[in-house]
């Protein structure tokens, strides 16, 4: 008779056993705001649609304390969701050789993050440039 | 012995399938000098506390792959992590994650190793040259390419870091992507077409979030992680001009 | 020992991931702070940035019609992704159901947003 009898350990919890998988876990949570806040964006845009009125009421609810509350969250969860996915570039993209050298890891998160501030504040400048 | 030799507690996770219905906890006294190995430990244990105690190990330096455990939770090379770095605390010593066990710190490898049987880890070449025709020659650079990727040394605590694969034992997971990318960029090797269906299947690259723990406990900086992401720009890549091109690998 | 392989369809959701992931990883934080504080709280920008003639004329706009429905529909396919991932790697193996939620969620959410700019019209 086989006296074999491979013991296949449960998976539940696995996430709790290890920093780095409680960091993982956080900024996939971050996708929570993404998504609560492409549907705030999308109500504004229904109320848009339904003229000025309707428009303005969207526009003074953002002033609850509440909805204030929850960007300020939701604003923090942006920012570690684009330094996470900036993070773990060096691990999904192609490696980058620059004179005959692979770019290193900071290099590359770093650009990413760079380009990321750019990117804001050219936003930024044009909304405000727009606005005026 | 020396005087600077001292008492560790070694915490071990037993398992024997012929008595037990699920692993315990088991706690040993080792005494230790600074230049131990948690595998010395082990070792220890077994030739001086209790002879049953089972795991494999070979070379003690770091190069053969098969000293793999959970130490602290980590995967680790019990061979190259040392005893002194956690004492006064106790070690806790484990078989390594996600894959089943045989007897204590022994896992059953043998799903791992049907899967680098199927990435068919030798170079396909375009066509067979004779002897008379000599050697496929190769440039430094067409080597450094991949280099990197070839230094597996099938250790699999990339896989015990890697909850999808904990997840689904079907996903063909870091080091065997790997090993399957090392090939694919081989300037001497023509089977990416075939390796592909594997990349692109529902046991392929697309199981993986990216959680970039294998990379990190690698302990010879393969990157799988990278090599199993770069897979999915190839795939969808594949997925996306298969209608474009007639013979792109796509079934 | 060949088994037949099945082709995976993830490309089409990952792309989706990946192209909302990293909009939102350069946008993200500066739209937040845009619409959700500066302009609420009157900081930083002109009082008016968002009133409904300035928004009216972004949304009729081509470009802008443009920018806010990938904005929308890619932060949407983003975190649908995620969240459906999410659900599996904590133990709910939903399969099939929680794929037609969460990709049909993010389905219906794009079509609102482009029907929308649509009846906005130019
Ligand atoms: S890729 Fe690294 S961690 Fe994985 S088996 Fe190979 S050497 Fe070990
Ligand atoms: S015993 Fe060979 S790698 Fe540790």
């Amino acid at each position: 008779m086989n006296k074999r009898r491979p013991y296949v350990r449960p998976m539940a919890g696995w996430w709790r056993k290890n920093p780095f998988f409680v960091e993982y876990m956080i900024h996939e949570g971050t996708a929570l705001f993404v998504a609560a806040y492409a549907l705030i964006l999308l109500t504004g845009l229904v109320y848009l649609s339904r003229g000025e009125a309707a428009w303005n009421v969207w526009l003074e609810g953002l002033k609850n304390p509440w909805y204030i509350a929850f960007h300020w969250l939701t604003l923090a969860a942006m920012c570690y969701h684009t330094y996470t996915w900036f993070k773990i570039m060096p691990r999904t993209m192609p490696p980058v050789i620059v004179g005959g050298k692979r770019l290193p890891d900071f290099a590359i998160t770093g650009s990413g993050l760079a380009v990321a501030a750019t990117a804001s504040l050219a936003m930024l400048g044009l909304v405000w440039g727009m606005a005026r | 012995m020396s005087e600077n030799q001292r008492i560790i507690e070694i915490e071990v996770l037993r398992y024997n399938p012929e008595t037990d219905k699920e692993p315990s906890r088991q706690v040993f006294e080792v005494p230790f000098t600074d230049d131990m190995s948690v595998l010395q430990g082990v070792q220890y244990i077994k030739d001086y506390l209790d002879g049953s105690l089972s795991f494999r190990w070979s070379c003690r330096m770091a190069i053969c792959g098969s000293c793999g455990m959970m130490i602290n939770g980590e995967p680790s090379l019990s061979c190259e992590t040392f005893l002194r770095d956690y004492y006064p605390a106790r070690v806790r010593v484990e078989a390594l994650a996600h894959f089943p066990i045989e007897k204590d710190l022994v896992i059953n490898m043998e799903g791992f190793i049907e899967k680098l049987e199927s990435i068919q880890p030798y170079i396909i070449p375009k066509e067979e040259r004779t002897l008379a025709q000599g050697e496929y020659l190769q440039t430094p650079a067409q080597l450094a390419s991949y280099e990197q990727f070839s230094s597996c040394i099938n250790c699999m605590l990339c896989y015990a870091a890697c909850p999808q694969f904990g997840l689904n034992a079907e996903f063909i997971g870091p080091a065997a992507m790997a090993l399957l990318h090392r090939y694919n960029i081989d300037s001497r090797d023509a089977g990416k077409a075939e390796r592909m269906e594997l990349v692109n299947s529902e046991e392929g690259v697309f199981n993986c979030t990216a959680v970039g723990y294998c990379s990190e406990v690698c302990p010879k900086h393969v990157d799988p992680a990278n090599a199993v992401n770069q897979n999915k720009t190839n795939s969808a890549a594949d997925y996306f001009l298969r209608f474009l091109t007639p013979k792109g690998g796509a079934k | 020992m060949k088994k037949t392989l099945k082709r995976s369809n993830a490309p089409i959701f990952w792309a989706l991931f990946g192209a909302g992931g990293m909009l939102s990883a350069l946008l993200g934080p500066i739209l937040v702070f845009i619409t959700g504080l500066a302009v609420p709280l009157g900081m930083l920008l002109p009082a008016d940035t968002m009133s409904y003639a300035n928004m009216l004329t972004f949304a009729q706009n081509i470009i802008g019609k443009g920018f806010i429905f990938a904005i929308i529909s890619l932060f949407l396919w983003h975190a649908a992704h995620r969240i459906f991932h999410s659900l599996h790697d904590v133990g709910i193996h939903a399969g099939i159901v929680a794929k037609l939620i969460f990709y049909g969620g993010a389905m219906v959410g794009t079509l609102i947003t482009a029907y929308t700019l649509l009846a906005i019209g130019f």
